[in-house]
């Protein structure tokens, strides 16, 4: 295995990489630039940083405005504080389908010892929601720096989940196109659906599971909306389907794949957090407690068959 | 425009609001009459706009942060020529031009799809800084409600206009008085207004008679001070121009019948 670095590095490097192509990219950040990594960015390219301060509705919705005036923003904060403005992400942007990039940090549980209060379960859920939204999830910061490519390609809003945690790099060469989903692993028995730091954990599961004689295959779903429903009913029409997500499994990529199966037959887990709020820990112990490990989703993979 | 002309055209707005008000069932009319003035001086007098063009590069922007006055806005508009005034048969209906609050994907001129109170001077503190940024050099205005300054991103807003140094931002405040459960000093009081706008860092006129055209177009052409923006306070009158609606919370959101349309508009012969 390679390097570890958060998606959270991959996007800081990408903006400073699009700052220099395309001078219509301008970044905001609410008083977190050294956590998002978008100071980078801020230091590059002084002139088409925002600093917004710790006033994240407004930040939002000043991108809105920034994007009528042919720029293309980025908005960074933490994802729990996406949430916290959803009304100006549904009103501000959504609603006139306006072309802001919402990039977000430090979702999920692996946030860490700053506890619930700053680990986004719910992010995935809110935000497919939103007509017209575009939600990618990548799963290293190789992939982030993709999807901050793809994202900029698309006129219209987009929302980026990324972590805080360094994770192994090891998407390189890996193509990413929107909503289509790369399958990194195939197999016979069973097929593992996920996104984000959940496809590497994934892959060791569906390691641990062949040692146990249970073939899994491991699909990439990054881009949650639109869904690639292709490959879901594919491998549903073979064999059951677990999704796995670092994210309640109300509303994210579990329910979004559980629609599909619901509409066209097939059978499905869904594992993630279970209708409940995270909690002060190391993100390994994290990842354990909340049955987030290769070891853990593993066990309930082969528990369920 | 000449200001007798300009004074004519606010009669007729207010007329145009409560027919379309009437003909929809449904609307705001007590705080799209207490802004006429100010639209129709930014509109006939103060912006750079062309209704031929109305996404012309170089124009000045509008957003109507209070989006329920949208039929003022819509009036001031079709007035100048950007749409027919056929379309106000159609205000609030499936599919029409004049959606129940300004929408920027369905109506020319509209350049800020609003009415969540709060968000359009957002909005437009982002045009200023994205039309700064590319070394534009028209203007952004937008007009917040009084009530509509309790939302607490308004002061975000306004405190970033501020640190942002934006001198091509006029905000102003169309300060009549009344919201939707009454006074606004009874609903939440907001204080010493003014200076709350100054202590933002605001550079603040205020006009006694918002309702007053000459003194609105003062304000409007009064000289900006380098490095801050802009704040017209404008003391206006809720329902202005129908006697029966003036300082009536009540006539905050609901239409005339068509008796009241009737007598509102004899009052409104001009």
């Amino acid at each position: 295995m390679s390097e570890k670095k958060a998606t959270r590095v991959g996007y800081g490097e990408a903006l400073v990489e699009l700052g220099a192509e395309n001078e219509k990219i301008v970044v905001l950040d609410a008083d977190l630039s050294c956590s998002t990594m978008t100071n980078g960015f801020a230091k590059a390219y002084p002139d088409r940083f925002f600093n917004a301060g710790i006033a994240e509705a407004n930040m939002i919705t000043m991108a809105a405005g920034l994007s009528l005036t042919g720029m293309i923003p980025f908005c960074s904060s933490f994802a729990v504080f996406a949430s916290r403005c959803y009304e100006q992400i549904r009103n501000g942007v959504c609603y006139p389908h306006l072309n802001v990039k919402l990039a977000f940090t430090h979702a999920g549980i692996t946030v860490g010892e700053d506890g619930g209060t700053h680990q986004s379960i719910e992010d995935i859920a809110i935000m497919r929601a939103l007509p017209g939204m575009t939600v990618l999830c990548p799963c290293d910061a190789e992939e982030a720096k993709r999807a901050v490519r793809a994202a900029v390609a698309i006129d219209g809003p987009v929302y980026l989940r990324l972590a805080r945690l360094a994770t192994p790099v090891f998407s390189e060469g890996m193509p990413f196109e929107v909503g289509k989903a790369n399958v990194l692993r195939e197999g016979k028995d069973v097929a593992l659906i996920t996104c984000g730091l959940m496809v590497e954990t994934c892959m060791q599961a569906a390691e641990l599971l062949k040692a146990q004689g249970i073939d899994a295959a491991v699909i990439n779903m990054h881009t949650i909306k639109p869904l690639d429903e292709a490959v879901v009913r594919r491998y549903a029409a073979k064999m059951p389907l677990f999704t796995v997500e670092e994210h309640s499994i109300i509303g994210g990529l579990g329910d979004a794949v559980a629609a599909v199966v619901a509409e066209h037959g097939g059978k499905l887990k869904r594992i993630g957090i279970n209708d409940c709020f995270g909690q002060s820990g190391k993100p390994d112990e994290l990842l354990d407690y909340y049955g987030l490990t290769g070891e853990k989703i593993a066990a309930t993979v082969k528990g369920s068959l | 425009m000449e200001i007798t002309a300009l004074q004519a055209q606010c009669t007729q707005v207010r007329r145009d609001i409560i027919r379309m008000l009437a003909g929809a069932g449904s609307g705001h009319p007590g705080g799209s009459l207490s802004a006429v003035e100010i639209l129709v001086a930014l509109y006939g007098h103060t912006m750079h706009v062309d209704p031929a063009q109305p996404k012309m590069a170089d124009r000045d922007r509008f957003v109507l942060s209070k989006g329920h006055a949208a039929p003022a806005l819509y009036a001031v508009l079709a007035n100048n020529g950007f749409f027919s005034k056929d379309e106000y048969a159609h205000l609030r209906q499936l599919g029409a031009m004049l959606q129940g609050h300004p929408d920027i994907k369905k109506c020319p001129g509209v350049e800020a799809s609003t009415g969540s109170l709060g968000q359009g001077v957002s909005v437009a503190v982002g045009m200023a800084l994205g039309l700064r940024a590319q070394g534009a050099n028209q203007r952004v205005y937008t007009l917040l409600g009084d009530g509509e300054c309790q939302e607490g991103m308004v002061w975000e807003a306004l405190m970033a206009a501020a640190h942002y140094h934006l001198d091509n931002l006029t905000v102003i405040f169309d300060w009549n008085g009344l919201q939707i459960d009454g006074r606004n000093d009874d609903v939440m009081s907001l204080g010493d207004f003014a200076g709350k706008l100054r202590a933002f860092g605001l550079d603040l006129i205020e006009v006694a008679d918002g309702n007053d055209l000459q003194a609105v177009i003062d304000a409007l052409d009064a000289p900006v001070c380098p490095g801050k923006p802009r704040g017209i306070l404008c003391h206006t009158v809720k329902g202005k121009g129908v006697s029966f609606m003036e300082n009536q919370a009540g006539w905050h959101g609901k239409a005339p019948n068509a008796a009241q349309a009737e007598a509102a508009l004899e009052e409104l012969e001009g």
